[in-house]
């Protein structure tokens, strides 16, 4: 079928049938192999931390209808990795008091590969459990020299956040939650099994008991991060993970938690632990 | 004279509207199962309105959640939620009236919201700006858009 005749058949289908019915177009079977090289884990067993509440961890990959699943195959297909270019290129700039680039210190990029897998991750300095825009803040004002870091959900942040993703794609997730980080992510916990807003739902209620169901157009997925940032169709721009918590909370008529706040490192630390065993693939392609 | 007596009849008519006891979210009274007998405004549900009231993204959105093959003319039907067919068969109008309402007293922990419901909500926001609610809420739905809804889904029996 050429991509014309499917929009067609697609919109059809739309309004002709339930919203069921479009499961047709998303392969919840497919197997993600990006590049024809790096070979991304979908579905895995859940962690033992979530205690049965999931058998199975799905990347949210899965859930997405075949021509946006297709694009993330290939990054020539891949808007996000676009940004991710211009992360690069921004990694090699000079930037600050000190004229020094993020390469000056990090000669090897390479050496950031297990970074998005591992993060929100434990700051001993800090005492605090960091977000990997958090750790780029800190290098940018504790080692560069800069008055100002970039905001957490600045387009310059989202770019290096995709290219420092897009170096560790394929590593499998492995956030740590003992020790030091345990108390933020039980408060992360909390916050997920939370029935917010006006609708009084919980993150659970849709990804956990509902993912695989339509909700009105959405297909659920379980709310995972390893795509993150994201590239979304619907926006045609890079998302991070806070303001996609943001938008969820907003949608159970909440008051949402600000990006970078507490909560949403919290949040970030728990989701991203109920991720491990998937595969890193920011940037990913999403509707 | 006929336009006289078309005046008092309509004088009569808004004012038996006014009169009708509209029953507050706070003060709804619920049996132990969660029913609810007696209607909330008085004044019969249009089935035609409940429809819109169903379908509709701004009032109820019920087919997010749930399928109708009634409504099949309205696309996207969820599937959070079981089908609705031949709930009018399943579910008496107190019953019916009780879940609309407040679905959670009749199906515990249940993920269907709270229609007809103002207070007990955590960071309760304003609509779907994502900020605070500035103040007190209105429910998610009138009273008469609940009798609206109600009479629509008793008329689902089969
Ligand atoms: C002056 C040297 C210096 C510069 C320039 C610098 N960093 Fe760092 N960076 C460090 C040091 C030292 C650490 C390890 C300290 C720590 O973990 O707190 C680090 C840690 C990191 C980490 C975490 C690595 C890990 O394995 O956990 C990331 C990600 C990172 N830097 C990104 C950046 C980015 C992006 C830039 C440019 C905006 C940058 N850094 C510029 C010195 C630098
Ligand atoms: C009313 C249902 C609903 C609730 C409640 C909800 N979400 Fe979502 N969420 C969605 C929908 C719909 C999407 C888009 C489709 C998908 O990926 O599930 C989505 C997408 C996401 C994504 C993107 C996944 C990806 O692979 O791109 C994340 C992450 C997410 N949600 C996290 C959360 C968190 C954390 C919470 C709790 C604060 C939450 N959601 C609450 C409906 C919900
Ligand atoms: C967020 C999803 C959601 C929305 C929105 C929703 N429901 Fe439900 N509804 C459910 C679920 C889930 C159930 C199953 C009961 C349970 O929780 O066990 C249910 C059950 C019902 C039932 C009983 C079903 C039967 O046939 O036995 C009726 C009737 C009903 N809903 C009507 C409505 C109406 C009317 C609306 C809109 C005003 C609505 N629902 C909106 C999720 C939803």
């Amino acid at each position: 079928m050429t991509g014309q005749t499917k929009r067609v058949v697609v919109a059809m289908a739309a309004l002709a049938l339930t919203a069921s019915s479009l499961a047709v177009w998303a392969d919840e079977d497919a197997d993600l192999v990006v590049n024809g090289e790096i070979e991304m884990v979908v579905r895995t067993d859940a962690p033992a931390h979530l205690d049965g509440a999931v058998r199975t961890i799905y990347s949210g990959w899965v859930f997405r209808q075949d021509d946006t699943q297709a694009m993330q195959m290939d990054d020539f297909d891949n808007p996000g990795m676009l940004f991710a270019e211009q992360g690069q290129e921004l990694f090699n700039t000079a930037m600050g008091a000190n004229g020094e680039s993020c390469a000056s210190c990090h000669t090897n990029a390479e050496d950031l590969t297990r970074v998005r897998a591992t993060y929100p991750k434990w700051d001993e300095a800090h005492g605090a459990v960091q977000t990997v825009e958090m750790q780029v803040q800190e290098c940018q004002t504790e080692s560069m020299g800069m008055a100002e870091a970039w905001g957490q959900n600045s387009q310059e942040m989202l770019n290096m956040t995709a290219y420092i993703a897009s170096i560790g794609r394929g590593q499998v997730i492995d956030v740590a939650i003992d020790g030091p980080a345990q108390a933020t992510w039980d408060a992360g916990k909390e916050i997920y099994y939370t029935r917010y807003g006006q609708l009084e739902l919980s993150c659970a209620n849709c990804h956990e008991q509902n993912y695989g169901n339509y909700i009105r157009a959405d297909h659920l997925s379980q709310g995972q991060i390893n795509g993150f940032p994201t590239y979304r169709l619907k926006n045609a721009r890079l998302n991070g993970t806070h303001n996609r918590f943001r938008g969820c909370i907003r949608d159970t008529r909440g008051e949402t938690f600000a990006i970078g706040s507490d909560e949403f490192i919290a949040l970030e630390l728990y989701v991203a632990s109920r991720g491990n065993g998937l595969t890193v693939e920011g940037p990913s392609v999403r509707n | 004279m006929t336009r006289q007596l078309i005046l008092a009849t309509l004088l009569g008519v808004s004012a038996s509207v006014a009169h009708a006891e509209v029953v507050s979210p706070t003060a709804v009274v619920a049996n132990e199962y969660g029913e609810i007998s007696t209607s909330l405004t008085g004044v019969a549900g249009d089935p035609v309105r409940g429809a819109e009231v169903m379908t509709s993204r701004s009032l109820g959105n019920c087919i997010a959640c749930h399928q109708v093959t009634a409504l099949e003319e309205f696309p996207f039907h969820g599937e959070v939620g079981p089908s609705l067919d031949g709930a009018g068969a399943r579910w008496d109008e107190a019953a019916m009236r009780g879940i609309v309402v407040n679905a959670k007293a009749i199906f515990p922990e249940s993920v269907m919201p709270s229609f007809y419901k103002v207070d007990g909500f955590t960071r309760p926001g304003d609509a779907f700006t994502g900020k605070a609610a500035p103040g007190a809420l209105d429910p998610l739905l009138t009273a008469q858009d609940i009798e609206d809804v109600v009479a629509y889904l008793l008329t689902l029996t089969d």
